[in-house]
């Protein structure tokens, strides 16, 4: 199969990732070749295979449901492009 | 003590114990060095003053009980470092400055190791060659025209270079073994679980581990075992005992059983490496190992089945870069969907942005089945491939890579053929287990060539005696000429 211009900005909005016109093609390209190398598993017959889910001999643990820290809204919002005191400010959602 | 920083990490501790050099004065040499080799653009940021206030410290209070007494290192900019900012190589992630520490990199210092800088690396670690960096390509020690191998880099150039004495990268397709092979050091990728990846900046989770890279065998064995160890914080760390793989490295390997597998001999494989092969074949059989053929048939499907599977978790695990929280944000847009949208264009640089689209297009409606879930069944019949190998064998001895350290830009227009340079160190990732490339050779323009050792789950121990006794009769002499001082 190919991925034509469209799809790959179908895909771009599905990744909310704004793709530049101009790059679109060259995107194509690229992304073509590397799905052409890909499909060499299709060689493969895989109808009798499980599929490796975990590499590790071991279920997932849990922990169990306390909280273990807390009050550090602080150090969260420190990193933030934008907030105020208590919140991440973003652009208007709702009118 | 002017030769102190071309020493190994073991011999320098040795003269920090006996009080031949002072922290503070090792310290100051690396950041002379580090100083004199900005060509290399091995580090994002450097904490010289961190680095001797510690060390000063440590010489004031003296604590010779540690696996890292007094040792400044300089880590991967992959590792969240309290305070210090941590970028992974993205300009979406330029002025973050995490408020927690890597559980690793918590584990080197309080074996009393303190930071020195953090290194460059691809962007989100998703490169062989270091070129995907926001923050520009590293170059390689060996020549002023090469690329370090990626994505930990960074971290293989300033080790090469004497401007760390050991250091730590990430590997989740080779992305320690590669650059070590690149530049004539050692680098080691542990068993999947082994070493926390709690604080890490994520790729793949399901493939990326933290590992040492080091100029000797020995001094692999003290970072693993100081970074190492269970931790809570990560759902798939492995709780078992700690190993004191320092304490228990042997040279002794009489009567082991090396695999040589057979698919990992390519086509267009150049002559130089195949000699090499064959070069470590008769060091281990001359130290009394037994070598035995052996096949790991689906190896040829394993770049194919990662190139699904990175990307894919790449895909989601990357999906939080969204301007709102932390990082970078655009300022164009006129709702909070343009604002996503033009914060990823404009913060992810072109190989980022191409995995993300390939990753969230196998994982999309209609595609799941034909690609990832045919992945997750292929990986499966890779992982069967290494179980049935280690019922017959100790170990496996392979190529590194298929070539030596190639030229800036030479593989930039090329995706498939950059991805084509991970080819021996793929699979491991996939089946979760421990490797360890070791120098080995020059190939006929004088460039460092690696061999690798492949482990089965959790005996990183004996890859680590193989890889001592390797070493010592192998004769590779990681002499650099420092051209750019």
């Amino acid at each position: 199969m190919s991925l034509d211009k469209e799809k790959i900005k179908h895909v771009a909005k599905l990744a909310r990732i704004s793709v530049d016109e101009a790059k679109v093609d060259s995107l194509t390209k690229d992304l073509n070749s590397i799905f052409k190398f890909i499909e060499q598993l299709n060689e493969l017959n895989t109808d009798k295979v499980e599929p490796l889910t975990s590499i590790l001999n071991q279920s997932l643990r849990s922990r169990k449901d306390e909280i273990s820290d807390g009050k550090i809204r602080e150090k969260i919002l420190k990193n933030s492009p934008k907030k105020n005191e208590e919140f991440f400010v973003v652009p208007k959602v709702v009118e | 003590m002017s030769n102190i920083t071309n020493q190994s990490l073991s011999e320098i501790l040795k003269s920090i114990k006996s009080k031949k050099i002072s922290s503070l004065e090792l310290t100051q040499a690396y950041i002379k060095n580090i100083e004199n080799a900005k060509k290399l653009n091995a580090f994002v940021t450097t904490t010289f003053d961190q680095a001797l206030e510690n060390a000063k410290k440590f010489d004031n209070k003296q604590n010779n009980e540690q696996l890292l007494s007094g040792v400044p290192l300089a880590v991967k900019d992959l590792f969240c470092t309290q305070n210090v900012k941590t970028t992974a190589g993205s300009n979406i992630l330029n002025n973050f400055v995490p408020s927690y520490e890597s559980t690793v990199t918590k584990n080197l210092w309080n074996n009393g190791a303190f930071l020195l800088g953090k290194l460059n690396c691809d962007e989100f670690a998703m490169g062989s060659s270091n070129e995907t960096s926001f923050f520009g390509n590293v170059i390689n020690p060996i020549g002023d025209h090469l690329v370090p191998g990626g994505s930990s880099g960074g971290s293989s150039s300033a080790l090469a270079a004497d401007l760390t004495p050991a250091t730590i990268g990430t590997d989740t397709g080779g992305s320690i073994r590669q650059p070590a092979s690149f530049t004539g050091t050692v680098g080691l990728k542990p068993t999947y679980g082994l070493c926390s990846r709690w604080g890490i900046v994520a790729f793949a989770s399901s493939l990326d581990q933290a590992g040492p890279m080091t100029k000797t065998v020995n001094d692999c064995s003290i970072m693993l075992e100081a970074m190492s160890g269970f931790d809570e914080k990560d759902s798939t760390s492995i709780n078992k005992k700690k190993e004191l793989y320092s304490k228990n490295l042997k040279d002794n390997i009489k009567g082991l059983k090396i695999g040589i597998p057979k698919e990992y001999r390519v086509d267009n494989m150049p002559k130089e490496i195949d000699e090499l092969w064959e070069k470590g074949k008769k060091i281990l059989k001359d130290l009394g190992a037994q070598l035995i053929d052996i096949s790991l048939p689906h190896t040829k499907y394993a770049l194919p089945t990662y190139y699904i599977v990175a990307p894919a978790e790449a895909s989601s695990n990357l999906a939080r870069y969204d301007g709102v929280r932390y990082g970078y944000r655009s300022q164009k847009g006129k709702d909070l969907i343009e604002m996503y949208e033009n914060t990823r264009s404009e913060g992810f640089g072109d190989e980022v942005k191409r995995r993300i689209l390939i990753g969230t297009y196998v994982l999309s409606s209609g595609y799941y089945d034909a690609y990832y879930l045919k992945a997750q069944k292929v990986r499966q019949l890779i992982k069967k491939d290494f179980d049935d190998s280690f019922t017959k064998v100790d170990a496996i001895l392979t190529p590194s890579t298929p070539s030596s350290a190639f030229k800036i830009g030479e593989k930039t227009n090329d995706p498939v053929s950059m991805y084509l340079n991970d080819i021996f160190t793929v699979p491991v990732n996939l089946a979760g287990l421990p490797a360890l490339s070791l120098p080995a050779g020059l190939d006929k323009k004088g460039y460092p060539l690696g061999l690798q050792l492949i482990g089965k789950a959790l005996d990183e121990q004996k890859i680590l005696n193989i890889g001592y006794a390797f070493e010592k009769n192998c004769g590779y002499n990681n002499e650099i000429k420092k051209w750019w001082s």
